[in-house]
This record gives structure tokens, C-alpha cells and sequence, in this order.
């Protein structure tokens, strides 16, 4: 399977389950489906990038450092939106997508299949 | 006259030495001796070069031929055969420099380094085994380790060898199978139970009695030995649950960190969100 549709595929599984863990909060309850496709989302993002980069690059260690420096990004501008509507809540937001980013960085290195180098004419 | 042992001794020595005349080589020192024969270091005079030359006491058949054709990069190259002018035959071949795997496995190596030698001897045999060319008397002192760490497995397929006791197959017929049964022997002298019980698996599972009971190749051997260096459940060996666990966790190390990691955060900012 190719790194990028990995990328995808535990972005969205892995998005899903993070904002899924809003259920925790009973404040957020009545939002969760909201939270839950936005987290989804970036975390697709997160992976799609994380893919392109194992394609380009093989490193167990920098696939885990370039996750994370997307993952902490796209919550950042998560929390940024998430902290004009009232309350803002930059550690929740950011921390876990940290540590969900180095997670799918860490997957795209370990599976799925590298570019196939193409042969000069 | 009276001939002191000392002189009896050295004259038994001058005669034992081969006869080189009408060869290219020009004898050195002896460097080895076994059942088969005698290794001296020789000279080449044509091409100026130094070469390994073994005396055999038996009279080397048209299986020599054969071997003199194998080309890998872990099978010493012969250069020629022939008989001396004193009737013995000999045959030249690279001489190599570096530790007998007896000696090289008495220093300290880590198990992939082990094994990396093994595997060396293993691809060897099997490229052997597909030219039909079988060892017959695999063992560590006929296994070098040169100085840069490159594996040669040396003496093959003499016909009159029938094995060495702790490496020879139960069989009285050698085939492949009796290969594999060294190799398993090799590995076990290579590799004790306690660095790894799969590998000890793998071991035993080449030196069963029964040759239905051992890998069918030599290629089947070194895939369960792949198996084992990439974390994988080895065919040998039907591991017990607290194993494969142990196994689980050790391919998976840095994932079970992150996924720790990520359950820790949580937890923290569950916890102290009210502080």
C-alpha cells in the first residue's frame, strides 16, 4: 500500500479516536460530531504530509519528528480557531495532536510501500 | 653411526614434505593438517603469488572438478589440481587470511554477528547444493573469518571424508539433508541455548534424527534464521504466550511508547483541568 493512502487511512482512524476522547469532557458532548470530523480531518492532513515525506525520506527518527511538527501545527491553528469562539484551550488541542502527529509519522515510515525509483531514459 | 631422535625426527619431516618438482609452486611453511591432508603456504613462480596448497593422502575424484567451478564470495576458489611427482594429489587455492570460526568464536561477538557468519556459511551450501555439489564434512575448522569479516567455507565435498563426529549426520548416505544437519550442528556450536531458545529451536530442528523432521533446504533453514532476526515467530519453534508478548513488545517498542505517551497526556490533562 502506497505511504500516502497509509497516511491517510491512521490519520483518519487515529483523528477519529483523539476527538472521540472529548466524550471525556461533558462540555464538549453536545459538539462532538464537529470535533470529531474536524480531529479526523487534520489528522489526515497530518498523515497525508507524514506520507509524502516517508515517500521521500527513510528515517524511522525523522519520520516521528516531521509527524509531530504537523501534528503540533495543524492543532495550533485547531486551537487558534477553536479559542476565537470563547475559552481558548491550546494545551488540550495541541499536546495530544503532538503525540498523535509522531504516531502516524511513525506509521508511514513503518508501513506501506516507498516510491519506486523512476529510471533515467 | 649413531642418528639422534632429533635428526630421525627432522629427516621423518623432510620426506613427509611434497614433492613440488615440475609444478609452479614453491613450497613455504605448512600452515594446517587434518584427517584429509596437509596445507602448506606456497609460492605460484608464474604469477608470483602466494597460494594455499593441500597434499591429500587420497586421490582426488571428478568431483574435484565440479568444486574447482563453484564461484560465490564464501567459497575458496581452486586454482588447479594435480598429482605430485611422490603420487599425491594436491590441489592450489586462495590463500586466505583471518581465524578459523573455532577461534573465531571463542572471542566476544554479539548473536547478529553470530549469525551473520552463519548465514555467510548457509548461502554458500545453498548455491552449492543448486550446482549439486554437497559439503560432506562441514565444520568450524573448515569455516575462516577473514580480518574484514568475510566468511570462507573451505574443504568441500572430498568423497573420502565421512563427516566429523558432533557435525556428521546420523545417515550413513550423505545428501543435502546431511548439510543441513551440519549447519543446524554449526549453529549450535555458534550460538548457546541461553543467548536465544529459538535459535536453539531452529538448531535442534536441523539436527533431528529423523531427516523428515529437518528443514528440506538449506534456504529453509536460513528463512526461519531471517524470521528470527526480523522479530517473527520462527518455524521451529511454538513459542509460549508470555514470549510472544515479550516479542510484540520488542518489535513494536517505540509505538508502545508513543501510544503510552499519548494516554499519559490525556490522563493529565483529564485530571488537572479543574487546577
Amino acid at each position: 500500500m502506497n505511504k500516502i493512502v497509509v497516511g491517510l487511512i491512521f490519520g483518519l482512524i487515529l483523528g477519529a479516536i483523539d476527538g472521540a476522547t472529548a466524550l471525556f469532557y461533558p462540555e464538549t458532548r453536545p459538539v462532538i460530531v464537529g470535533i470529531m470530523i474536524g480531529s479526523s480531518f487534520k489528522g489526515m492532513l497530518v498523515g497525508l504530509f507524514s506520507g509524502w515525506f516517508a515517500r521521500k525520506v527513510r528515517s524511522t527518527g525523522w519520520g516521528i519528528v516531521v509527524g509531530s511538527s504537523l501534528g503540533l501545527l495543524f492543532a495550533f491553528i485547531v486551537a487558534v480557531m477553536d479559542a476565537s469562539k470563547g475559552k481558548p484551550h491550546y494545551l488540550e488541542i495541541m499536546l495530544p495532536g503532538f503525540v498523535v502527529g509522531a504516531i502516524v509519522g511513525f506509521l508511514t515510515q513503518r508501513m506501506g510501500t516507498p516510491a519506486v525509483a523512476k529510471s533515467g531514459a | 653411526m649413531e642418528v639422534s631422535d632429533s635428526v630421525l625426527d627432522h629427516l621423518r619431516q623432510v620426506i613427509a614434505l611434497p614433492d613440488l618438482t615440475g609444478t609452479r609452486y614453491e613450497l613455504e611453511s605448512e600452515i594446517g593438517r587434518g584427517g584429509m591432508g596437509v596445507v602448506y603456504a606456497a609460492r605460484d613462480r608464474e604469477l608470483d603469488r602466494r597460494v594455499a596448497l593441500k597434499v591429500l593422502e587420497v586421490p582426488i575424484t571428478g568431483e574435484a572438478q565440479l568444486i574447482a567451478r563453484l564461484e560465490h564470495p564464501s567459497i575458496v576458489p581452486i586454482f588447479e589440481t594435480g598429482t605430485l611427482a611422490d603420487g599425491r594429489s594436491f590441489y592450489a587455492m586462495k590463500l586466505m587470511s583471518g581465524a578459523r570460526l573455532d577461534r573465531y568464536a571463542a572471542d566476544t561477538h554479539t548473536l547478529s554477528e553470530r549469525l551473520r557468519v552463519l548465514r555467510s556459511v548457509g548461502e554458500a551450501l545453498a548455491y552449492a547444493h543448486s550446482q549439486g555439489v554437497i559439503h560432506r564434512d562441514l565444520k568450524p575448522q573448515n569455516v575462516m573469518v577473514g580480518e574484514f569479516g568475510e566468511v570462507y567455507v573451505m574443504d568441500w565435498g572430498v568423497d573420502a571424508v565421512a563427516g566429523t563426529a558432533g557435525f556428521r549426520a546420523p545417515e550413513s548416505t550423505m545428501d543435502r539433508l546431511s548439510d543441513v544437519y551440519a549447519l543446524g550442528a554449526l549453529l549450535k556450536f555458534l550460538v548457546s541455548a541461553s543467548d536465544s531458545p529459538a535459535v536453539a529451536a531452529i538448531a535442534e530442528k536441523a539436527m533431528s534424527t529423523d531427516r523428515r523432521q529437518r528443514y528440506d533446504s538449506v534456504s529453509a533453514f536460513l528463512a526461519d534464521i531471517d524470521r528470527f532476526e526480523q522479530g517473527l515467530a520462527v518455524e521451529a519453534w511454538s513459542e509460549p504466550i508470555w514470549h510472544r508478548l515479550r516479542r510484540f513488545a520488542s518489535r513494536n517498542a517505540v509505538l508502545l511508547w508513543l501510544v503510552a505517551a499519548y494516554t499519559l497526556v490525556k490522563f493529565l490533562l483529564f485530571f488537572l483541568r479543574k487546577f
